[in-house]
């Protein structure tokens, strides 16, 4: 997309010049994106981590299954496809808006930092829906002999393994009836920890593109020249989607 | 098209192109790496009950290797990183290398936490897959 002609033997440490060919504000926000990556890495190594110390851990086909409107249709990956291709579309839009910026096209901008907006306010939509719906569902628990109607939450797991069917015809109870017993308790903390501070980083860059889309509306990028502040706004949207990514694999995929 | 000077920093002004088609042509590979991976995750799903471990775990290793193509492509081309110079790419990539080891350290550990409560630090050898009782404690931790 872009391309930098560099004189071959540039003495890029010997001084006068910046030898990452970057202004200080974009180097910042490349080091700012790396530390948050070791802060996301460190929270889905700790989930693996978890996840591998117990001998069961819950099915996602089973825990994310539903769908708006569709009732209890059984729909194993549908919804995260959708939001995936919300947050994915957004990042093209924002890349877009950025490409406008380098044309110094304000209409353009504007634009796709609209639609960009728009995205990550369907993608924040989804995942409030997501949640709801994961708190509230009751599934059937057998603890301590009793069954119980849970939702997952921090505390509660639905989850664990299915009652085995001897234990279901002893307790006189049909033998296609789902009832699981209690799953490990990290899974709700993991689930809403992780994909909660995700979804945070997607509210401040919404908010951080609203306030690029309002700048730009007042053409303050084109008194200074450049559109440069929509780069760097770019950079940390792309890293949402980047970190949704690994999330999307860790938590729905395996 | 980028008359403007950015800022002081920068020796070397990119040429930008004018054209959109490369961001085009990463969103369908974004795209198509995606539902590859969710045809691989269907697949897991729909055969969950005849699939054998080894079958099981290498559906899921290229699962993981197609997100690292995706994170590549995000990286490299929506964010830009490629048409950087090169002591950028690598003060951004080098460290993120502590991942591996980070990854192969820590899930190691968890599968020797697991092996330890199965077996109850190797005092119960045999007892390599309990399985879970039918009620637990509201209250127990895993």
């Amino acid at each position: 997309m872009s391309t930098t002609t560099i004189p071959a033997g540039t003495k890029w440490w010997s001084g006068g010049k910046s030898p990452f060919n970057a202004s200080y504000g974009k180097v910042m926000m490349w080091y700012f994106l790396m530390s948050d990556a070791f802060t996301f890495g460190a929270f889905l190594i700790s989930y693996g981590t978890i996840r591998f110390s117990v001998n069961h851990w819950a099915d996602p086909n089973q825990v994310f299954n539903a769908f708006p409107f569709a009732g209890h249709a059984n729909l194993p990956l549908a919804f995260v496809s959708l939001m995936t291709f919300i947050l994915i579309f957004s990042s093209v839009t924002m890349v877009l808006a950025v490409h406008e910026g380098h044309k110094m096209n304000r209409k353009g901008v504007e634009k796709y930092m609209i639609l960009t907006i728009l995205g990550g306010i369907g993608f924040l939509s989804c995942q409030a829906w997501e949640w709801t719906h994961m708190i509230t569902g009751d599934h059937k628990v057998l603890v301590n002999g009793v069954i119980e109607e849970w939702g997952t939450t921090v505390t509660k797991n639905p989850w664990g393994p299915a009652v085995p069917v001897e234990t279901l015809t002893q307790m006189g109870l049909s033998a296609t009836e789902h009832i699981n017993t209690p799953g490990p308790i990290a899974f709700g903390g993991y689930f809403f920890g992780i994909t909660g501070f995700h979804g945070f980083h997607v509210l401040s860059g919404v908010v951080i593109n609203i306030i690029m889309y309002i700048k730009t509306k007042l053409g303050h990028f084109d008194q200074r020249g450049h559109y440069e502040m929509i780069e760097k706004a770019g950079l940390y949207w792309h890293f949402v989607d980047l970190v949704w990514v690994f999330v999307f694999l860790c938590f729905y995929l395996v | 098209m980028s008359a403007h000077t950015s800022s002081p920093e920068v020796t070397f002004q990119p040429e930008h192109s004018s054209g959109t088609k490369k961001i085009w042509k990463i969103f369908w590979v974004l795209s198509a790496l995606t539902i590859i991976e969710l045809a691989l995750g269907y697949f897991l799903y729909a055969k969950s009950e005849s699939l054998g471990y080894p079958v099981i775990i290498s559906t899921k290793i290229v699962i993981g290797l197609l997100t690292l193509a995706k994170a590549y492509y995000i990286v490299s081309v929506f964010m830009h990183l490629g048409d950087e110079v090169r002591n950028l790419i690598m003060t951004i990539v080098v460290p993120l290398i502590l991942f591996v080891w980070f990854i192969i350290a820590f899930l190691a550990d968890g599968e020797s936490w697991k092996n330890l409560r199965n077996t109850n630090a190797g005092s119960k050898p045999d007892a390599t897959q309990q399985v879970a009782p039918a009620a637990v404690n509201p209250g127990d931790k895993r």
